[in-house]
């Protein structure tokens, strides 16, 4: 399907409700974009718009209550999962969600990640990880692999001066609370075809269902942390074919998708 | 509560919290302010405080303080407690709450010294309660008790001024007050509240979209959501408090809040059985500060003597409010000491 304007992409896919149809101020070729729309969607699809809460965190994330049509609180740097726990507690009926960058929830807000976690808030968590800080030009994120160049790191990241990057999966899979821990990729996929570059759209369709079990799982009054692999082709300095690439070879390989919880069975038996 | 009973002023905070229909406790410990969280812990789940539907203990005052201000946004009574060096921790959670408009309670224990200090009495958490001890210029009501019976009132008219003008109210009281015991009178207990929320997030109420934000990008709307704030900063100058004991006829005007103007109390009677014409004029709040009734003392060219638990805070506003109409002089004593009635006698007969 090839769609030549906003319009007719709208036409054809539909505007979800869930979407206040502002345009996004996200970079082209960001994934910013296709979290939002898939939440949107989701939301929309599952009935739940009406009853949800957004907590929006601080990173390129931060303008989602431009965008996603729903009730937004917008939290400190760092501090959108105690946010959320103040909201979910006083008021369980409300579906909880927010949107971090990987600064946001690994860097200035590791202890309320892992406390949230810990305490099994029954909220629900997208982490999109870009391996970078994208709002403030690009410096070291805790994602930022070794050798990586960033603006704080020109040199690239020095494995003796900052330590490993983080793995919240690993982190989190070590604490009882959570119900459902997921990492997959928000980026259409870079595939080498007949006539030259294509993009299969395989995991963003995944995307969309992780979103939904997530969802499920707060519903069922669980945890869901989800991990999703993203890109920052303007902070990486690349094209935004190169940072496809970029994350399917390299990122992909340090962080692979799968699940790493799913107490609830909501992808199958439990684990 | 029915009857007179003996309680700590910490206790007594928790109790009118509850009494004014509290919904979400957030705590973090800190000595000399845990047994309000204490106190609140033992009554979750009390028949009596049907409204009390959240106490949570977090891992640091920065959750605390978030979550307060997440509980507070759906327009639930939320409140949280602190001392000194929990705080400063707190201010971002009260910048944002400003900016966002969100209203709650907190409380401040005032304990001593910058730093770790000690658990000693100060007041030197003055300036940083009454000029927006966080970033971005904002202000917040300061409530000032100086007995338990103020400290078991006060969380009730906290949560009316603060839902009156959707901003966070502090109650600054102090490490003396909080231990202090006393026998109070019981308050009327409140079933519910009837505050306006019409602006709280709980899920398109009422059809519509509601977004609690303090990011404006454009300077121009950044600009016109300050005024707006600024303006209801001069509103809330309307609700100005204060205190006056023996001030007509006095040479000799004491200025003093919370637990020093007990003792000025004192000072004051005894001073007067000994043929000193001492006055007190107290601040119950310090932000709005009485500035125009304490300037008509000053105009009336009585000195002003402020006793203060710092190395002079109050004072500057004392000295705006005087405008150099009059002399000011200080008494101040720092990590836990307290000026005594004779210490502040003594200084009052130098001053005559
Ligand atoms: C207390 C505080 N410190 C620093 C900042 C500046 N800041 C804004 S966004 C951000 C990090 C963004 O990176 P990330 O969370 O990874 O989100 P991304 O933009 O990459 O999606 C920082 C440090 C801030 N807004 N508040
Ligand atoms: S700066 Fe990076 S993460 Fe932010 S919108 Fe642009 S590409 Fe996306
Ligand atoms: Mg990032």
């Amino acid at each position: 399907m090839m769609l030549q304007s906003v319009d007719e992409y709208e036409t054809k896919l539909g505007v979800p409700e869930g979407w206040t149809r502002t345009p996004t101020h996200y970079c082209p070729g960001c994934e910013h974009g296709i979290l939002t729309r898939l939440i949107a969607t989701v939301i929309e699809g599952m009935g739940i718009r009406e009853k949800t809460v957004m907590v929006d965190s601080v990173g390129c994330s931060v303008l989602a209550y431009e965008y996603l049509n729903c009730d937004h609180i917008q939290a400190p740097h760092g501090r959108a999962p105690a946010v959320m726990a103040g909201v979910k507690r006083t008021h369980p009926e409300l579906t909880v969600f927010t949107v971090q960058g990987d600064g946001d929830a690994l860097a200035i807000g590791l202890l309320g990640t892992i406390y949230a976690a810990i305490r099994a808030e029954p909220v629900t968590v997208f982490l999109y990880n870009n391996s970078i800080y994208g709002m403030t030009g690009g410096q070291m994120a805790p994602t930022t692999a070794v050798g990586q160049v960033t603006t704080t790191t020109p040199y690239g990241r020095d494995l003796q001066k900052t330590g490993n990057p983080i793995d919240i999966m690993k982190i989190l899979s070590q604490t009882e609370g959570p119900s459902y821990l997921r990492r997959g990729i928000l980026a259409p996929e870079p595939v080498e075809a007949k006539h030259g570059m294509m993009y299969q759209a395989k995991n963003v369709l995944q995307a969309k269902k992780i979103i939904e079990n997530a969802f499920k799982v707060q519903q069922k009054g669980g945890y869901s942390f989800v991990e999703f692999l993203g890109t920052c082709n303007v902070n990486w300095k690349m094209t935004v074919e190169e940072s496809k690439h970029f994350l399917y070879d390299q990122v992909a390989k340090r962080y692979p998708p799968g699940i790493f919880r799913d107490k609830l069975g909501i992808e199958g038996s439990p684990k | 509560m029915n009857g007179r009973v003996l309680l700590k002023g910490n206790e007594a905070i928790a109790y009118g919290a509850l009494e004014a229909g509290l919904n979400a406790y957030f705590a973090y410990p800190i000595t000399p302010s845990t047994e309000t969280p204490e106190t609140l812990a033992k009554e979750f789940g009390n028949s009596k405080y049907p409204d009390f539907k959240v106490f949570l203990q977090a891992a640091s005052e920065l959750e605390a303080i978030n979550m307060t201000l997440g509980a507070a946004s759906t327009g639930d009574l939320a409140m949280t407690a602190t001392s000194s060096p929990g705080f400063s921790l707190k201010q971002e959670g009260i910048s944002y709450a400003v900016g966002m408009e969100v209203p709650f309670v907190i409380v401040d224990v005032n304990r001593g010294g910058p730093g770790l200090g000690n658990l000693g009495v100060e007041q030197s958490d003055y300036l940083q309660a009454t000029r927006g001890g966080g970033h971005g210029g904002y202000k917040l009501i300061v409530l000032a008790p100086n007995s338990v019976q103020e400290m078991l009132s006060f969380p009730k008219l906290a949560f009316d001024l603060a839902f009156k003008y959707r901003n966070p109210v502090l109650i600054l009281s102090d490490a003396f007050l909080g231990q202090l015991k006393e026998d109070i009178a019981p308050n009327q207990s409140a079933n519910g509240h009837n505050y306006d929320i019409s602006w709280a997030t709980l899920g398109m109420k009422n059809g519509q979209r509601h977004v609690l934000n303090s990011l404006h990008l454009e300077s121009d709307s950044q600009e016109k959501h300050e005024r707006h704030l600024y303006q209801k900063y001069v509103q809330m100058r309307n609700e100005v408090r204060f205190e006056k004991m023996d001030t007509d006829d006095a040479d000799i005007v004491l200025v003093s809040y919370g637990i020093t103007s007990r003792i000025c109390k004192s000072a004051v009677k005894t001073g007067r059985e000994n043929g000193l014409r001492i006055g007190l004029f107290r601040p119950i709040t310090l932000n709005p500060f009485p500035y125009s009734q304490l300037s008509i003392l000053a105009n009336q060219g009585k000195k002003l003597l402020v006793v203060e638990l710092n190395t002079g805070e109050m004072v500057e506003d004392v000295m705006l409010a005087a405008n150099g109409t009059t002399r000011v002089e200080q008494m101040n004593r720092l990590g836990g000491n307290v000026p005594t009635v004779a210490d502040i006698l003594a200084k009052c007969k130098e001053m005559i």
